[in-house]
C-alpha cells in the first residue's frame, strides 16, 4: 500500500481526498461520519457573518442531468451558504478538530468585501484551532447578487485586496477558491497570489439552467413555477476543471502555487489526473452526495494501488503531467495515426462508420458481412470513431512508422518533431535550426 | 464395439473425450474486460448494501464491483478475500439466484440483478492470475492450532488463523485437500483444476503445515491434539450418507450420489466413469442436481431425479432445477421411492405417489415403475465418526457462538457444525469466525 500521507501547506491529512465545502461538510454529525469513512480532511462548508442566519429555498434546490441508466452526471444548485448559526458552526468545527487531529480541517468563509468584516470573522475561525482557511470567491447564485461569492471572484482587484487582508489578520494558511465563471482563470490565479494567498482551489460551480419544465415553461429547479440559474458540478465538470488547473500550473507567473483540484472527482482516476495536472489534493462534492461517504474507500484503494504499480510517490504524481500540457502550435505534425479496427472486438452496430461517413471524413468502408474498416487513404486520425464507439479499445490510433508513406497524402512520414512554428503552410514560420 | 448412449447397463465412455470436454466445459464462462465493464456499470451502490445482508461473509459488494468499475480488479479482489478467502471459489458455486443476487436492488427494479457471482470470480481470477497473495502473516504469537479437516471451514479457519500470527497444523483423512471442492462440487462449476490451484494460492500465507491421510479417531485422537495444541478447529464435514430405505436386495448398480461425483472429480477425461443408461436420482438437493446433470453429461439416455415432496420444498433452487431440466434431466415431483425392483442388478425404482396436504405429506395410492440400470441416492449427508465426548444437537456438533463446542478448547464449523446452511460460502465463514474467536480467546 502506497502512503497516501499528504503535506498541503504544511497541513497533514492521511491522504489527499477531501470533502469540499457544500452539505457533505455542513456540520459535525456528517464530517464524523466521514471522517469515520476515510476521508482525509474537509473545507467546513462556507460560514457567513455573525448575525441572523441565512435563509434558503424551501423548495427544491438541486437540478440534474443524467446519462444511461439513470446515472447522475451534472448537479446544480441553488443553495447560500451555511444556514446555521456562526456560534453553531464554531462550536462543531473546534470540537472535531479537537476529536480527529490528523485530518486537515479547513474553514471556508464567505464575508462581505470589507476589511472589519474580515477582521472580525478570523479570530473566531482561528480559535477552533481549524488548520487553514478557504475564501468563497465562487458560489454563481444568489449570494453574488449580494456582491459576494462569484461577485468578489470575477474581479481580480478585489480577489487580491481580500487575500491581502486574510493574510495580514490570521496566522491560518490562507487558500482561496476561485469561480470558474470568468474568461480566463489565470488572471484571479494571479491576483490570489499577489495578494498572498498560500494556495488557490477550484472549480467552484459553473452557471446554469439544468433544464426546462416544457408544461410548465418553468427552469428546473422550479421555485413555485420561477427558476434561477444554479451552479453546475459532477462529472460533467471535469473537464474544464482540469483545464483551469493546468492553465495555472503551467502559467509562468503562478508556477509552484499549490493547488487542490475540485470539480467531478468521482474516482481514484478522476484524482489522479487532477494530481497529475500540478493539484495537491482534490476536493469532492457531488460524487459523495451521489454515492455517500464510503466511495473514499475506493478512491484510496485505487490511487495506492496504481502509486504502487507505477513505484512512485504522491509527490512524484503531482505536477507529472503540467510538462506535457502545451500550446497548439508545439504539437508535433509529423506524428501520423490511422485508426485501426479490431475485428474481433467489433460487434459490428456501424457507429464508426456513421460518424465517419456524414461528419468527418469518409475513411471508413462498409463491407459485406457488416465489416466496417479504415481507408487510410481518407483517414485523417481525428478520433471521432473511437469516441463513438461503444467497445472500448475496439478501435485504437496507431503510429505509422516513420519512413513510411502516409497513404493520405501520399508523403513520407517524418522522424523528426515539426511544429506549426516551423511548417511551410505557415506565413509566419521562423526557419528550422 | 465402444458404448455409446444406447448400451445397456452401467459402462463407461458413452461419449468420446472430447464430447465429454466439450459437456463439460465452465457452466458460466469468465467475463472477458468488456462484459465485466458493463455487468459492473449496473451496480448503484447501494447504501448498507442488501446483497451484502445477503452473503454469508459479508464482502463489500458495491464497494469491489466500484473497483473493477474503475479498472482495479486487483483491489477489488483483496476487497473480497479480506471477507472470503475462497472467494475464488465462492463465486463459481454459490448459489447466488437465492443468495446476493436474489436480494440486489436491480432484481426488485428489472428482474434482472447485478451479475455479482461473475464480477467476483472477475476480479478473484485477475488476481490469482498475476499470482498476488495479498496478504501478511502478524508477528508469531508462539501459539499452535490444530485444524482438522481441509474444506472450506477449516481452510478458512487455518487461513486467518495463520494471518494473525498462530501456527497451524491441518488434518485431511483424504490425500488431497479442498473437502467437496476437490470431491464434491459439479465439475463444470470448477474447471481447470481450480480447486488446488486455489488451495496452493491459499498455503502461500505460510504458516500452515499440511498433513494429508492423517484421519481424526484413527490416526490421531482429539485429546493428543488438545494436548499438543493450544486449541483444535473440527472442520470434518459431512462424511456419512443417509441410508436408503426401501424394499428389495438389489445392490448392483445402486451407489451414492457423493461416490459418483468424487470418482468423476478424480477422473481425467471421465471417459473411465461408468454411467447407467437409464439414470434415476433419489434426492432433491444440489447434490441430487448434481449427480442427475453429470450422469446426462456423460451420455445417460435418460436421467430422472426423484423427489417425494412438490417442486417448492425441494431444496435446489428453481435455477438449479432449470439448469437440469435444460440437460435434458426429468423431474418428478411427489414420488416416494418404495422398493428396488430387479434381480441382482437394478431394473428400476418404485415409486409411491404422494401429495402434500397442509404441509403433510400423504400418499395418493398409487405406485409408479421408473426403469433404471442406475440408481444414485442423495438424501442427505450425515455426520461421521464424531469425536469422543461432543455433544451433538439434531445429529451435528452442538455449537455456541462462533463454533465453541461443548469441549472447551476446541471449535467447529462448516457442514459438521450444527445451524446455518451447508454451503461453500456458510462454512468459509464459519471457519473464519472461529479463527477470530479462537484469537480473541488465545489472546484476550
Ligand atoms: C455433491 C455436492 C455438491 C455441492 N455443490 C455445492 C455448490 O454448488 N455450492 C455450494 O455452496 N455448496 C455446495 N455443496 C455443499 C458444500 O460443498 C459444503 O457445504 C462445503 O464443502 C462444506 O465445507 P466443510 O469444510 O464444512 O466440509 P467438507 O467440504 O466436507 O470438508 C471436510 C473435510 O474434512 C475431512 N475429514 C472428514 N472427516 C475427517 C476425519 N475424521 N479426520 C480428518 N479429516 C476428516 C474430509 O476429508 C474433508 O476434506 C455441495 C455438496 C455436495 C456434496
Ligand atoms: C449543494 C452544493 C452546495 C455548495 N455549497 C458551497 C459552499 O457553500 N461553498 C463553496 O465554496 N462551494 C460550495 N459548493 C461547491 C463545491 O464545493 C464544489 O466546488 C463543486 O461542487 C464542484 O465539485 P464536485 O464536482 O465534486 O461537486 C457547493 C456545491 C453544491 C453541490
Ligand atoms: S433528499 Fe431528503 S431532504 Fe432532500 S428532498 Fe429528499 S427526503 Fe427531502
Ligand atoms: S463503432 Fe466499434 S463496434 Fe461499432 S462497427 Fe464500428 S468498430 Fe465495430
Ligand atoms: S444490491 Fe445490487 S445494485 Fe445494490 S449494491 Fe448490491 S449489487 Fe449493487
Amino acid at each position: 500500500m502506497a502512503d497516501l500521507t499528504t503535506d498541503f501547506l504544511g497541513i497533514k491529512s492521511p491522504n489527499p481526498f477531501w470533502l469540499a465545502s457544500a452539505p457533505p461538510t455542513d456540520k459535525a454529525y456528517n464530517v464524523e461520519r466521514a471522517f469515520k469513512a476515510g476521508w482525509g480532511g474537509v473545507v467546513w462548508k462556507t460560514l457567513g457573518e455573525a448575525g441572523p442566519p441565512i435563509v434558503n429555498v424551501n423548495g427544491p434546490r438541486y437540478g440534474a442531468i443524467w446519462g444511461a441508466d439513470r446515472r447522475l452526471l451534472g448537479l446544480n444548485n441553488i443553495e447560500l451558504i451555511t444556514d446555521r448559526p456562526l456560534e453553531v458552526n464554531l462550536r462543531e468545527i473546534k470540537q472535531v478538530k479537537r476529536d480527529w487531529p490528523d485530518r486537515a480541517m479547513i474553514v471556508s468563509i464567505m464575508v462581505p468585501c470589507e476589511e472589519q468584516a474580515w477582521k472580525a470573522i478570523l479570530p473566531l475561525v482561528e480559535e477552533t484551532g481549524a488548520d487553514g482557511i478557504e475564501l468563497n470567491f465562487g458560489c454563481p447564485h444568489g449570494m453574488s447578487e449580494r456582491g459576494m461569492g462569484s461577485a468578489v471572484g470575477q474581479v481580480p482587484e478585489y480577489i487580491e485586496m481580500v487575500a491581502r487582508w486574510c493574510k495580514q489578520n490570521t496566522r491560518m494558511p490562507v487558500i482561496v477558491k476561485l469561480t470558474p465563471n470568468i474568461t480566463d482563470i489565470r488572471y484571479p490565479a494571479r491576483a490570489a497570489m499577489k495578494g498572498g494567498a498560500d494556495a488557490v482551489s477550484l472549480i467552484n460551480t459553473i452557471s446554469s439552467i439544468t433544464s426546462v419544465n416544457l408544461d410548465s415553461f418553468s427552469p428546473e429547479p422550479s421555485i413555485d413555477g420561477k427558476g434561477s440559474h444554479g451552479g453546475y458540478c459532477g462529472p460533467a465538470v471535469k473537464p474544464i476543471a482540469l483545464n483551469m488547473v493546468a492553465e495555472i500550473a503551467r502559467d509562468p507567473e503562478t508556477r509552484g502555487l499549490p493547488i487542490s483540484g475540485i470539480g467531478g472527482v468521482t474516482t481514484w482516476r478522476d484524482a489522479a489526473e487532477f494530481l497529475a495536472l500540478g493539484a495537491g489534493t482534490v476536493q469532492v462534492c457531488t460524487a459523495a452526495m451521489t454515492y455517500g461517504f464510503k466511495i473514499v474507500q475506493e478512491m484510496i484503494s485505487g490511487l495506492s494501488q496504481y502509486l504502487d504499480e507505477k513505484e512512485m510517490t504522491l509527490a512524484e504524481l503531482t505536477g507529472r503531467a503540467v510538462p506535457n500540457v502545451t500550446d497548439w502550435q508545439y504539437l508535433n505534425l509529423n506524428y501520423v495515426t490511422k485508426a485501426r479496427i479490431d475485428q474481433d472486438a467489433c460487434i459490428k452496430c456501424g457507429r464508426c462508420y456513421a460518424a465517419c461517413e456524414d461528419t468527418s471524413h469518409q475513411a471508413i468502408w462498409m463491407k459485406p458481412g457488416r465489416v466496417f474498416e479504415v481507408n487510410d487513404a481518407e483517414c485523417v486520425a481525428c478520433n471521432l470513431c473511437v469516441d463513438v464507439c461503444p467497445v472500448e479499445d475496439c478501435i485504437t490510433m496507431e503510429r505509422l512508422a516513420p519512413g513510411s508513406v502516409d497513404p493520405r497524402t501520399g508523403r513520407v512520414v517524418e522522424a523528426e518533431y515539426g511544429n506549426w512554428t516551423t511548417h511551410p503552410n505557415n506565413p509566419a514560420a521562423k526557419a528550422a535550426e | 464395439m465402444a458404448a455409446d448412449i444406447y448400451s445397456p447397463g452401467v459402462v463407461a465412455g458413452r461419449l468420446d473425450a472430447e464430447t465429454i470436454a466439450a459437456n463439460f466445459a465452465d457452466l458460466h464462462p469468465p467475463y472477458d474486460g468488456h462484459e465485466a465493464a458493463v455487468a459492473a456499470d449496473r451496480c448503484y451502490f447501494c447504501h448498507d448494501a442488501p446483497c451484502i445482508t445477503a452473503c454469508p461473509t459479508g464482502i463489500d459488494i458495491p464497494l469491489f464491483i466500484r473497483q473493477i468499475a474503475t479498472g482495479a480488479p486487483e483491489a477489488a479482489a483483496k476487497t473480497i478475500l479480506s471477507s472470503n478467502i475462497l472467494g475464488g471459489m465462492c463465486a463459481r458455486v454459490c448459489p447466488t439466484e437465492t443468495l446476493c443476487e436474489e436480494a440486489c436492488v436491480r432484481e426488485a427494479a428489472e428482474g434482472k440483478p447485478v451479475e455479482i457471482g461473475r464480477l467476483q470470480r472477475h476480479a478473484t481470477d485477475t488476481l490469482m492470475a498475476a499470482g498476488i497473495h495479498p496478504f501478511e502473516r502478524a508477528a508469531s504469537t508462539g501459539k499452535r492450532i490444530a485444524v482438522v479437516g481441509a474444506g472450506p471451514a477449516g481452510l478458512a479457519c487455518a487461513h486467518r488463523l495463520a494471518m494473525k500470527g498462530h501456527d497451524v497444523d491441518l488434518y485431511d483423512a483424504r490425500p488431497k485437500g479442498g473437502g467437496l471442492n476437490e470431491y464434491g462440487i459439479a465439475a463444470y462449476k470448477t474447471v481447470g483444476g481450480f480447486a488446488q490451484a486455489e488451495l496452493d494460492w491459499l498455503l502461500k500465507i505460510g504458516g500452515i503445515s499440511v498433513h494429508y491421510g492423517a484421519a481424526l479417531g484413527r490416526d490421531i485422537s482429539l485429546d493428543a491434539l488438545r494436548d499438543s495444541h493450544d486449541a483444535v478447529f473440527l472442520g470434518i464435514g459431512l462424511g456419512g450418507v443417509n441410508a436408503l430405505r426401501v424394499e428389495g436386495a438389489v445392490t448392483e448398480g445402486v451407489m451414492d450420489a457423493v461416490d459418483f461425483i468424487a470418482a468423476l472429480r478424480q477422473s481425467g477425461d471421465k471417459t473411465d466413469i461408468p454411467v447407467g443408461r437409464q439414470v434415476v436420482v433419489i434426492g432433491g438437493g444440489m447434490t441430487a442436481v448434481d449427480a442427475a446433470v453429470q450422469a446426462k453429461l456423460l451420455g445417460a439416455e435418460q436421467v430422472t431425479i426423484a423427489y417425494r415432496r412438490d417442486r417448492a420444498a425441494m431444496s435446489a433452487s428453481r435455477y438449479e432445477q432449470d439448469l437440469a431440466a435444460s440437460k435434458g434431466v426429468r423431474l418428478m415431483f411427489n414420488a416416494q421411492p418404495e422398493a428396488l425392483h430387479g434381480n441382482g442388478a437394478v431394473e428400476g425404482v418404485e415409486f409411491a405417489l404422494t401429495q402434500s396436504v397442509d404441509g403433510q405429506l400423504r400418499l395418493t395410492g398409487e405406485t409408479r415403475v421408473v426403469p433404471a440400470d442406475m440408481v444414485l441416492r442423495a438424501i442427505g449427508q450425515s455426520l461421521d465418526g464424531t469425536p469422543e465426548g461432543i455433544a451433538l444437537a439434531g445429529g451435528k456438533i452442538a455449537v455456541t457462538g462462533a463454533g465453541r463446542t461443548s469441549v472447551a478448547g476446541v471449535w467447529a464449523g462448516g457442514d459438521c457444525a450444527a445451524g446455518g446452511d451447508d454451503l461453500t460460502v456458510t462454512a468459509v465463514a464459519e471457519g473464519r469466525d472461529a479463527a477470530e474467536d479462537i484469537h480473541a480467546s488465545l489472546l484476550g
